[in-house]
């Protein structure tokens, strides 16, 4: 079995998957604790969507590279229903229901009415779970993601004692001179790449369980910020590659299987959590 | 004569041009006692988000003396519904509240450290500070947010409703607490549903209704709102 996976890492396209998943998983798990505390966990799922129908549209013109109508699109609407989570008369909820289910169905009708495409339902397909598209990345492909994962992280590390602030209280960030908006708007940006990043690696319909396992296996278990984002970036990166690796040998569709991997991790650490006492 | 933190003068308070408080006339002097008391719906939230510089007044104005920026206010919020089960140390809590002082800089540097460390200290919460907010009662939470509020500044407390949902053990420890406080010179403004404590440890009151009154606990016990409350509380 080891030999059969030497084998494959030989291929620089499994080599460049796996780069890719690994720095896609290890951004994607670091916003996790806070959408989740915030009451977003479903923002990740609107945008997903969002970035579908951003999707369609970009393969109805034909564009070679995508992501440059998929990311501003994704953004935009990122930063516009983070502020909808303020005073505004359709609520956040409602707002991104109603944003990813049109998104959804504009992005299908779209490629059903234009399409060019022979495999209709593949495409669609693809798009919507991943499926092998991660094994299929050019190399500038990869060289956007690993570009885009870098200042991800990088924005991160350096915010992260402000997005702890505005994640716990915003109220007192905001009294104490924080510039809330700002940091509110930061994350929303950093959402929404990285929510074009994971298209690739488990497609659309799967983000959201990629952004939140981590992070609600990791408070199983863990008590302190630090420690839950800490635990969830190495959680995920470790669910990220035993699914890619499993998928290689046993054949099956990239993301399902991580996203698996992650649901099997959360039961894991759910047990442990009651095992050390903690509910 | 004690320095004026907080001077308001005929301020008219509210939002986008609907006035929720008019004819509003207080001075809050260094080491004060301050309670704000009045009905919900009164104005008292807009009268905090006011003071600490979130909503601007509709006219007349509030200055600020005695080296008071907005930023220098030690806020303490009501608690939200993310906080109960956040995860987090009581330590990264407290520490938090030092942001303002770090500027744009990623990291804490010792000084601030040490100052949460001391603010932990002076509430007596040290052996918990690697303790999970959300595993802490009720009223060791509240000591970790004064700790937190106490760190971003030390001259002026603004306490929102700090005894909510506190058993009355642990409210009567919290008003202890702040009373000692005070003792220590900073001066505390405190918002209140509760009268009875409003007057048993507050130095002055401002009571907000339709008639707005301000002035020390003595004269508002001889007032007229201070002797309607009074005969509340006989009539119960």
């Amino acid at each position: 079995m080891l030999e059969k996976l030497t084998n494959y890492l030989e291929f620089p396209f499994v080599r460049y998957a796996i780069i890719v998943g690994v720095l896609i998983a290890l951004c994607s798990s670091l916003l996790g604790v806070t959408l989740v505390l915030k009451r977003f966990s479903f923002i990740g799922d609107g945008l997903s969507h969002v970035a579908f129908g951003a999707m369609a549209v970009a393969s109805v013109v034909n564009l070679a590279n995508k992501m440059i109508l998929v990311l501003p699109i994704t953004v935009i609407s990122a930063v516009l229903l983070l502020r909808t989570g303020q005073n505004t008369k359709i609520k956040g909820d409602a707002a991104i229901a109603m944003i990813s289910v049109s998104s959804l169905a504009f992005g299908y009708l779209l490629m059903n009415v234009f399409s060019t495409s022979a495999n209709l339902s593949g495409d669609v397909c693809s798009t919507l779970f991943g499926s092998t598209s991660i094994l299929t990345l050019r190399s500038y492909e990869v060289d956007l993601c690993v570009a885009l994962s870098v200042i991800v992280l990088f924005v991160f590390v350096f915010f992260y004692n402000k997005i702890f602030s505005v994640t716990f209280d915003e109220n007192f960030a905001k009294a104490t001179g924080t510039d809330v908006g700002l940091y509110n708007f930061i994350i929303a940006v950093i959402i929404a790449v990285i929510i074009v990043l994971a298209m690739n690696l488990v497609g659309s319909l799967l983000i959201s369980a990629l952004v939140i396992f981590p992070a609600l296996s990791a408070m199983r278990i863990f008590r302190s910020f630090k420690a839950v984002t800490v635990f969830s970036a190495v959680l995920s990166v470790f669910c990220a590659l035993l699914g890619m690796f499993v998928s290689i040998l046993a054949g099956t569709p990239v993301g399902s299987t991580i996203v698996a991997a992650d649901a099997a991790a959360f039961f894991v650490c759910c047990i442990a959590g009651k095992a050390m006492g903690r509910n | 004569m004690k320095t004026e933190q907080i001077i308001c003068k005929n301020a008219v308070l509210g939002y986008e041009k609907t006035p929720v408080v008019e004819n509003l006339s207080f001075a809050v002097c260094e080491g004060d006692y301050l309670c704000i008391v009045g009905e919900n719906g009164s104005g008292k939230s807009t009268l905090v988000k006011t003071l600490l510089g979130l909503n601007p007044p509709i006219s007349g104005e509030i200055k600020r003396g005695g080296g008071i920026k907005s930023t220098q206010i030690g806020y303490l919020p009501q608690q939200t519904v993310v906080q109960k089960d956040f995860p987090a140390s009581v330590w990264e809590i407290v520490l938090s509240g030092c942001l303002s002082k770090s500027g744009l800089r990623p990291f804490y540097n010792k000084a601030e450290k040490e100052t949460a460390r001391k603010n932990i200290e002076r509430l007596g919460i040290t052996d918990l500070s690697d303790k999970c907010y959300r595993d802490l009662s009720g009223g060791q939470q509240q000591r970790v947010l004064l700790a937190r509020a106490l760190c971003a500044a030390d001259k002026l407390l603004l306490l929102d409703e700090p005894v909510t949902g506190l058993d009355p053990v642990a409210t009567a420890d919290m008003y202890a607490l702040i009373e000692t406080l005070n003792k220590s010179g900073i001066t505390i403004i405190m918002i209140s549903h509760d009268t009875g404590a409003a007057v048993k440890y507050a130095s002055h009151i401002l009571h907000i209704a339709d008639e707005v009154f301000f002035g020390t606990k003595e004269e508002y016990l001889k007032s007229r709102q201070g002797k309607m409350f009074l005969n509340m509380e006989g009539g119960e």
